[in-house]
């Protein structure tokens, strides 16, 4: 039994979650009075993201901390365990849901607030931060199915019909891949007998027969492949995430897949290394073919948002190049992608919101033109953001790609290094081909600027360019000054590759059962 | 008794990925139950199937004195059957509004997000 209370900087462990939960329900109980719901949402993500950063203070300093629930020693309570891999990306995600945070306030109407548009964003906040942060696979899957759930109430928030079509198809296909987690999770359980993740990384190890593990590896790799929308199960993808508004579409985007390529490094990567390592051709092909399937699908698309949705599917490839080949450089270059992605994704998707507000009009590049002349100040941050996805320099999407390829040049399969290339070009003609079409092009009849329809709106500082600003900002700090994030990618992969620090932050000497 | 419960399991996931793999939404749903009991039932058997006795300890007993049931797997199943009841509601009422407003329960037809025929983008400049 644990008689003491852990110190006081022990509780950052599970604060982000306890916020999220706190300041959702009372969300919740004023959900009609619309008028308080900004102060409350945005201090609330603020302090969010306080409390994240220090989590990621006293993670970095003082190496992983653990908190273990009700009393119980770990194995046998629920433990919540924050390395810096988890710390580094509930920061960057807490920052993403502030940002949406602000441009929801104006994106999502009063009937929508009404519907609870903020209680489901914290709830999501919830289900994300837990993901990142528990040290308990059980606990896992039940903070998947939380942030599921809040993602299909955003998804559904002002149910029109391309919506309930696009959330059906979301929901059914989401919910067979988290019960497929359930399935690896109860093989796991019955091999281990225990579903503490320090616990198992140690007995994983110590394992002779490792026929189980590879059915376990297996299943993993298809669970969370399915929530990650890689090839060839990232069909709901596409699907759905064009339908919500734009701001959900921006969350979703930023954070939900990038869940499932981190539950992806912590089972397959931390707990079964040898089984990656038999997996490692499947998860390389898989990597290459999403990389191919997202860049083919962003060429023959003409709606940004669904455009964008092919974007996020070909990160994904990028980022599964780095599992397959793991070591030391491609865990970095995946930790430092997600991060990047998280940033890049939720900064694109708000930007395509702004155009759409601004001109009024359904987002096709066919129908928008001459952005640039209307809207200057957007569109120097929109090309910013569209050289960062595609990974050119100065932005945060060079140096992820250049440890990638650079590691999987020394893994000896140059070949996945050139896909990242190839899949970088591709990247680079289907958003500039939006750049030329939707914002350089003068408008269609030229010297007489179009007649503006009455829906729009021009973007405001605070709620629509502050988050913009502060999304590209964070892009442009990680591509102009990577040593911080390079090496705090580093220090996170050499973590998972030898959680010797993480097993000793749950059972310290001598307590292991 | 873990032989036969793996017989049932397989029976239970056997018929739930064929409901799944029907077009019809109430089809799928009723497979996406099927497939939740399934997975409780796998649960409960990787807890081993022991006869054994409720896992109490007696009064004045640190440890308890015989073999007893083990009881995560079972606070296991009550938390999967919590969500996966949940989200047969959601689902239920999605797929009903699904119908009330696409007109159709087939998935072949909902091309409403994804329409078909839909201009090819622009081919050049």
């Amino acid at each position: 039994m644990i008689m003491h209370a852990p110190p006081l900087a022990d509780w950052l462990v599970i604060a982000p979650i306890v916020l999220c939960i706190v300041v959702g329900a009372g969300l919740l109980c004023v959900r009609k009075t619309v008028a308080v719901h900004a102060a409350i949402a945005i201090a609330g993500l603020v302090l969010l993201v306080v409390l994240d950063a220090a989590l990621l203070w006293h993670v970095a300093n003082d190496g992983p901390v653990t908190m273990t629930m009700g009393r119980w020693l770990p194995p046998f309570g629920i433990s919540f365990t924050v390395d810096l891999l988890g710390a580094v990306l509930a920061l960057v995600s807490g920052i993403a849901a502030l940002a949406a945070g602000l441009f929801g306030l104006v994106d999502v109407d009063d009937s929508g607030k009404r519907y609870g548009f903020f209680p489901f964003l914290f709830l999501l906040m919830a289900g994300v931060s837990g993901s990142f942060l528990t040290g308990d696979i059980f606990n896992l899957y039940v903070w998947f199915e939380v942030l599921l759930i809040a993602s299909f109430g955003l998804l559904v928030l002002g149910s029109e019909q391309g919506q309930i079509d696009g959330a059906t198809k979301y929901a059914f296909l989401n919910l067979v891949a988290t019960t497929l987690f359930l399935i690896a999770t109860a093989y796991l359980y019955a091999i281990f007998g225990t579903l503490n993740v320090a616990d198992i990384a140690e007995k994983a190890r110590a394992m002779d027969d490792t026929a189980p593990l590879a059915t376990l590896g297996t299943l993993y790799l298809l669970a969370f492949g399915m929530k990650a929308a890689a090839f060839p199960v990232n069909f709901w993808l596409p699907a759905s995430y064009h339908t919500p508004r734009i701001v959900a579409s921006a969350l979703f985007a930023g954070m939900l897949t990038k869940v499932g390529v981190y539950a992806l490094v912590r089972t397959l990567v931390m707990l079964f290394p040898s089984e990656r390592a038999e997996l490692a051709p499947v998860i390389a092909v898989v990597a290459v073919l999403t990389m191919a399937v997202g860049a083919m699908g962003a060429l023959a698309q003409s709606d940004i948002r669904r455009l964008l949705g092919y974007v996020v599917i070909s990160g994904i490839g990028i980022m599964l190049v780095g599992v397959a080949v793991a070591g030391e450089g491609g865990i970095a270059g995946t930790v430092f992608y997600m991060a990047h992605s998280i940033v890049v994704m939720t900064a694109l998707y708000v930007a395509a919101g702004m155009a759409a507000r601004a001109v009024g009009a359904p987002l096709s590049i066919t129908d928008l033109a001459g952005l640039y002349r209307s809207h200057p100040m957007l569109s120097a941050l929109s090309l910013m953001l569209f050289l960062s996805v595609a990974g050119l320099p100065p932005f945060s999407g060079l140096w992820p790609k250049i440890m990638l390829v650079r590691s999987a040049i020394d893994a000896g399969s140059s070949w996945l290094g050139a896909a990242i290339l190839v899949n970088g070009l591709l990247t680079t003609i289907a958003v500039g081909r939006v750049w030329v079409l939707a914002y350089w092009q003068p408008a269609p009849t030229p010297g007489m600027r179009r007649e503006k329809p009455a829906l729009a709106i021009e973007p405001g500082f605070w709620t629509e360019y502050l988050p913009l600003i502060i999304l590209t900002g964070l892009s442009v700090v990680f591509g102009l000054f990577p040593e911080a994030m390079v090496s705090a990618s580093q220090q996170a992969a050499v973590g998972i590759l030898d959680p010797a620090s993480y097993i000793h932050s749950v059972f310290p000497a001598g307590a292991v059962p | 008794m873990e032989a036969l419960m793996a017989v049932v399991i397989g029976i239970f996931f056997a018929v739930s990925v064929y409901l799944m793999l029907s077009k019809h939404i109430i089809r799928i749903l009723l497979g996406v139950t099927i497939l939740g009991n399934a997975v409780n039932l796998l649960i409960f058997t990787a807890g081993r199937i022991v006869h054994a006795v409720p896992p109490i300890i007696g009064e004045g007993n640190d440890v308890p004195n015989r073999i007893t049931a083990n009881p995560l797997p079972q606070a296991l199943i009550l938390t999967a059957i919590v969500i996966s009841f949940s989200f047969f509601a959601f689902l239920l009422v999605l797929a009903f509004r699904a119908y009330q407003e696409l007109g159709t329960d087939d998935t072949d037809e909902m091309r409403i997000a994804e329409p078909e025929n839909e201009p090819v983008p622009p081919l050049g400049y």
